[in-house]
């Protein structure tokens, strides 16, 4: 019934005009429709195949367009696919493609997109992504990754030039969320045959999206502007987009202020002042990430830590309040889960941690310490890992200083990105800290981290938390399933649960249509248009 | 800011002649360098900054790691410098107490300096001693290498060093003083050569005294004059590596910092309102510089006057 | 001359080899490889990834086939970061970049430098050589990760004269803020270093017979002793030349020019093995040439000097 639903209302929806991008009553259009953001960092690639991060992502939503695209609150609307059909054991879509073009006017078929996911998931592509095609449990996807079996055997065919159909293999709740990801985006066979690695580079770059790539100066600036080949080209108001890179926060801070720049990241701390000041232009939007600190119960892991008193006292001991109220101040939430709040059909459940004062906590965490044999004469001591970044290490320098009073001496470990992942993943650590982002909108894409076969660096290990997270992927109403699973996780605490990320902006308030209620932050430029001041 | 090398030749070369006079060239020396201005207010910035740095922790009201949550993210506001609260220096970000930061940063900084500058300089001494006294292929080879060694990237290979074996004061202390040996070992091996022919070498050599103890015992103690000016004016310089290094995020471990991490945390705030962060940490960090820099010149100005 | 030159550049190939070496060993015993990543990438899609990339072969091999890459087909690699370019490529961008605001800086510290030093030498203990000394102190001790903050709060948000960083070949307003940022502290030791050897000079014996003969004085500064009281700066240029490189690191990170010196530091961080390479032959490469450029100049300069 429900899956009748989703492709009804999503039929509805199309016989609809397509949603009007317009100014609003007694808004003007500005003159020059330029969207200019700020990057932290180099692009480091535009192949959907071989990116791997947001940033990646951002440009390649406005250059190439998926199955299917996420509207302004995170629902998902129709992309190239303009129906779909799901069959009744749940483990065959077929999707309708609409009349789309690539930006040099040829067709976009449904070969294209079997051409891509093949491409994905083929070992001499090198996919640091494929996995994502995995989790999405593509028939034959694990297979072909490991080389057992040549990417034609994939489970995705194209049935016609407008007809894509894919095989599961298994039931998969969150299948339709995953394509609106970069992996899961087309890609022009003849291009990328034609120019090899440099496919990607201006002037060889051909995208099915509603904006096409102009220049590209690595770490300086990457240009695109308007498609006119795009199906809806008529509503895209938007003409150029421009991503600037600052490496430094606080000077992209700078330069937003001077005019350069029409969206930025708010520096940990800076929002009340800003929000007092620009009133209009400081926002703060609930996003889809969580941070913790995870413990190593390993083998390889300190004894203390297998202690569940000893994992519950810590979490107790941190005072969320004012990492979030005093140090972050950006309208982030503490965090009491592990699954972020604002996650579409999540029900946080009811712990005990979060509805105690923080004099409580600590109280208990107390109690739990000298009951676990710790105390002023046995002091607790531990190693805090963290990579280098300023928001970590004011919250690991705070984190240390809340644990002292329950007698627990901390060290602080800080090293570069690189080692920390390496020792994350090789249980080199006593705790590290740790933050997770939803690919997809949906509670599983946390939860599934803590199964014992999941990414769970700590090595956590829980039988009946697996047996609850295999459960949801059939089940017909998971949100129960969840809950329990969130109830586990706070019992046993296999991390500290720090807090729930937001997305804290300065944003040009002469660009209408930025989305701020989608969880994943997802944005499509082609939505955006700029009114006079 | 880098090191004038012809004026230490000039100086190496008039300490090695003074001695061989027979008359030590320090008892002038002081004279001058007591008589010269600068010099002398830098010696004085200089003993006031260590002093600082050793009793400065006992004027503090808070420790270097407390955090201050009356303080805490109202900083520009509720943490600026102020007598009654007990933070004279202000605060940082997270309400630390800026004073017993900057107490602590200004250990760090000037530990990093001596012990990079002494590394530098012995190695750099023994090894152009050496190099000069052994002669002959030794030396060609010594000289080659130092040759090669020239031509690295340093800073590239001391970025690498950091990322590799972790960070660590020692890595530090070792990463920063291999950098500057080579200028020393030039210099010193210059020496060396003309040294090597004197009486009083000669001398030793002929009643069978071991090449070791000839160069510990007669040859760099000629060389003492060049070895201090050298170490003075190198340790602002393995300042100036460290708050590099500190930018870079491959300093020292929180809670401990140093000059170069205050100063780089200051930097990024500058424009919100709490501009103590910069100021104070940064007032020290140019004082110091200054200090050495002036005592290094009185010091070579002293022993190698141009009015001889 | 020349066979000292051919010297020089004969010692280039054992300390290019001894920097490869040396740089790829620390790279590859360091913790973490390029493709370790937040989500632990399944052992098979790692192995290909090594497989493609050549990492799964023993260390010498890999050393073998980088060096024989280079010397045959004068090939870096690929970078294991930015797939879409190759290591040549990424250098054909950002070198031009730091060359351009680098050479830039060079020459204002060096002609800033030396008519400021000189000056202030003329005028000994009047303001003027009391200011372009005070000046010159001050600059020479500010680090640059301040100066450059504050060149963008003042000339872009306050004063609203030059964009706040990127790059443009073709609009000099992009490189001003990085020229001043990389040149102020060596334009203040070049003119500390021509001040005190234009001192120096100007007591010497044949200044004051040149001035004794009644030639017009900015003959005898311009004739007599520009020239030798060059000396002891030309010696400092191979030195600033080094540390200018090094900083264009900070210089790429505050103003975003996309130049070698961000990309350098990125590469370490990131375990871009061909990357780090590149950079670091290039940069010793510059810095041997450099060097043996700055001893010739010495020679020429000091006629006294024979090699």
């Amino acid at each position: 019934m429900s899956k009748l639903f989703t492709t009804t209302a999503l039929l509805a929806a199309l016989t609809l005009p397509a949603q009007a991008v317009q100014p609003a009553a007694g808004e003007t259009l500005a003159d020059s429709q330029t969207y200019t953001y700020w990057l932290l960092d180099a692009i480091k690639t535009l192949d959907p195949a071989k990116n791997t991060d947001v940033e990646g992502s951002d440009v390649l939503r406005q250059v190439f367009e998926g199955l299917m695209n996420e509207g302004p609150t995170g629902a998902m609307v129709p992309g190239v696919a303009e129906s779909h059909t799901e069959s009744d054991d749940g483990l065959t879509y077929t999707f309708t493609l609409r009349d789309a073009r690539w930006s040099n006017g040829d067709p976009v078929t449904a070969q294209d997109f079997v051409y891509a996911w093949q491409r994905v998931v083929n070992p001499e592509t090198a996919s640091e992504y494929a996995w994502f095609l995995e989790l999405m449990n593509v028939q034959n996807a694990t297979q072909i990754i490991a080389g057992d079996l040549p990417p034609d055997q994939l489970g995705v065919r194209a049935v016609d030039d407008r007809t894509l159909e894919v095989r599961l293999t298994a039931r998969t709740p969150y299948f339709l969320k995953t394509l609106s990801h970069a992996t899961t985006f087309p890609v022009p066979q003849k291009v990328v045959e034609q120019h090899s690695d440099a496919w990607t580079q201006p002037g060889n770059l051909v995208g099915n999206g509603a904006f096409t790539l102009q220049s590209h100066n690595l770490g300086v600036d990457i240009t695109v502007v308007k498609n006119p080949e795009y199906w809806d080209a008529a509503n895209v108001v938007m003409q150029t987009v421009r991503g600037v890179t600052v490496n430094d926060n606080n000077i992209a801070l700078t330069r937003y202020l001077a005019g350069e720049l029409d969206r930025v990241q708010i520096p940990a701390g800076q929002y009340p002042r800003l929000s007092g000041d620009y009133p209009d232009q400081a926002v703060s939007i609930p996003y889809a990430c969580s941070y913790a600190y995870v413990f190593n119960v390993s083998d390889k892991g300190p004894e203390a830590l297998k202690d569940v008193r000893v994992r519950q006292a810590l979490s107790l001991g941190l005072n969320r309040d004012i990492i979030v109220d005093q140090v972050l101040q950006g309208g982030q939430k503490p965090a009491y889960s592990w699954t972020h709040w604002a996650i579409e059909g999540f029900q946080a459940p009811d712990t005990e941690i979060a509805a105690m004062t923080q004099e409580q906590r600590t109280e208990k965490a107390r109690a739990l310490l000298t009951e676990a044999g710790y105390g002023p004469d046995k002091p607790l001591a531990l190693t805090l890992q963290y990579n280098t970044d300023e928001n970590h290490k004011k919250l690991a320098i705070a984190a240390q200083q809340f644990w002292k009073p329950l007698g627990v001496n901390i060290t602080l470990n800080n090293v570069e990105w690189k080692v920390h992942t390496d020792r994350m993943q090789n249980q080199d650590f006593d705790m590290a800290r740790y933050a997770w982002c939803a690919d997809y909108n949906e509670a599983s894409t946390f939860l599934d981290w803590f199964r014992t076969e999941g990414y769970n660096s700590g090595k956590w290990s829980n039988a009946e938390y697996d047996k609850l997270m295999a459960e949801s992927k059939t089940a017909a109403d998971t949100a129960p399933l969840y809950k329990r699973a969130e109830e586990i996780l706070a019992q046993e605490v296999p991390a500290v649960f720090v807090y729930h990320y937001a997305k804290v902006d300065m944003l040009n308030p002469a660009v209408k249509g930025v989305p701020t209620e989608n969880v994943t932050n997802a944005w499509y430029a082609k939505d955006f248009y700029r009114v006079a001041d | 800011m880098v090191i004038d090398e012809r004026k230490m030749r000039s100086l190496a070369a008039r300490m090695a002649q003074a001695e061989v006079r027979g008359r030590s060239p320090w008892a002038d020396a002081r004279r001058r360098f007591f008589r010269n201005k600068a010099a002398m207010a830098g010696l004085m910035i200089l003993v006031l900054v260590a002093l600082f740095a050793i009793f400065g922790g006992q004027a503090a009201v808070w420790s270097n790691e407390e955090l201050d949550f009356s303080v805490m993210g109202q900083v520009a506001t509720m943490g600026a410098p102020s007598w009654s609260n007990g933070h004279y220096f202000g605060t940082d970000d997270l309400g630390r107490d800026l004073f017993a930061r900057t107490v602590q940063g200004t250990q760090i900084s000037l530990l990093v300096g001596i012990v990079g500058a002494g590394i530098a300089v012995i190695v750099g001494t023994l090894y152009g001693a050496v190099a000069g006294y052994v002669g002959g292929r030794t030396d060609q080879a010594m000289m080659r290498l130092v040759d090669i060694l020239m031509s690295i990237p340093y800073m590239f290979v001391l970025i690498l060093l950091l990322v590799m074996f972790g960070r660590s004061m020692s890595m530090l202390f070792l990463g920063i003083g291999l950098i500057s040996w080579l200028d020393m070992a030039r210099i010193v091996r210059g020496q060396t050569l003309s040294l090597k022919n004197r009486e009083f070498i000669e001398a030793a050599r002929a009643t069978g005294v071991p090449t070791w103890r000839i160069i510990t015992r007669h040859v760099v103690p000629n060389l003492l004059g060049v070895v201090a000016v050298y170490a003075t004016l190198l340790v602002p310089l393995m300042i100036l590596t460290e708050s590099f290094i500190s930018f870079l995020g491959l300093g020292v471990q929180e809670p401990l910092t140093s000059w170069g991490a205050l100063i780089s945390e200051g930097a990024g705030t500058m424009n919100y309102g709490t501009l103590w962060q910069l100021a104070f940490p940064l007032f020290f960090f140019v004082i110091t510089l200054f200090g050495f820099f002036f005592v290094g010149d009185g010091l070579r100005d002293a022993l190698d006057p141009k009015d001889r | 001359m020349f066979a000292y030159i051919l010297r020089r550049l004969a010692i280039a190939v054992p300390t290019l080899l001894l920097l490869i070496v040396l740089s790829f060993l620390l790279m590859h015993l360091a913790p973490g490889g390029p493709f370790t990543q937040e989500r632990a990438l399944p052992p098979q899609v790692l192995a290909n990834l090594n497989a493609k990339y050549g990492l799964d072969d023993p260390l010498w091999r890999q050393i073998w086939n980088y060096v024989w890459g280079i010397v045959v087909h004068f090939d870096f690699g690929p970078s294991f970061v930015y797939p879409d370019r190759t290591v040549n490529q990424l250098i054909a961008d950002g070198f031009p970049v730091t060359l351009t605001y680098g050479s830039l800086a060079f020459l204002a510290a060096v002609a800033v430098g030396i008519t400021l030093g000189t000056l202030a030498a003329i005028r000994q203990n009047t303001w003027l050589d009391y200011l372009a000394v005070g000046i010159s102190i001050g600059a020479q001790v500010l680090p640059n990760f301040v100066m450059a903050p504050l060149l963008v709060l003042v000339l872009t948000l306050w004063l609203g004269w030059l964009p706040g960083g990127g790059w443009s070949f073709s609009d000099p307003s992009f490189w001003i803020m990085p020229v001043i940022a990389l040149s102020t502290s060596y334009m203040a030791s070049i003119a500390r270093i021509t001040r005190s050897s234009m001192l120096e000079v100007l007591g010497s014996n044949h200044i004051r017979t040149a001035r004794a003969k009644g030639m017009p004085e900015h003959r005898v500064i311009l004739r007599h002793a520009l020239r030798p009281a060059m000396l002891p700066v030309v010696s400092y240029l191979g030195p600033v030349f080094v540390s200018m490189i090094t900083g264009s690191v900070v210089i790429d990170i505050y103003f975003s020019t996309g130049g070698i010196g961000k990309a350098f530091v990125d590469s370490a961080l990131n375990r871009d093995y061909a990357v780090m390479m590149g950079v670091t032959i290039l940069v010793g490469a510059l810095t041997i040439l450099f060097n043996l450029v700055v001893d010739i100049l010495y020679a020429w300069i000091d006629p006294k000097i024979r090699y």
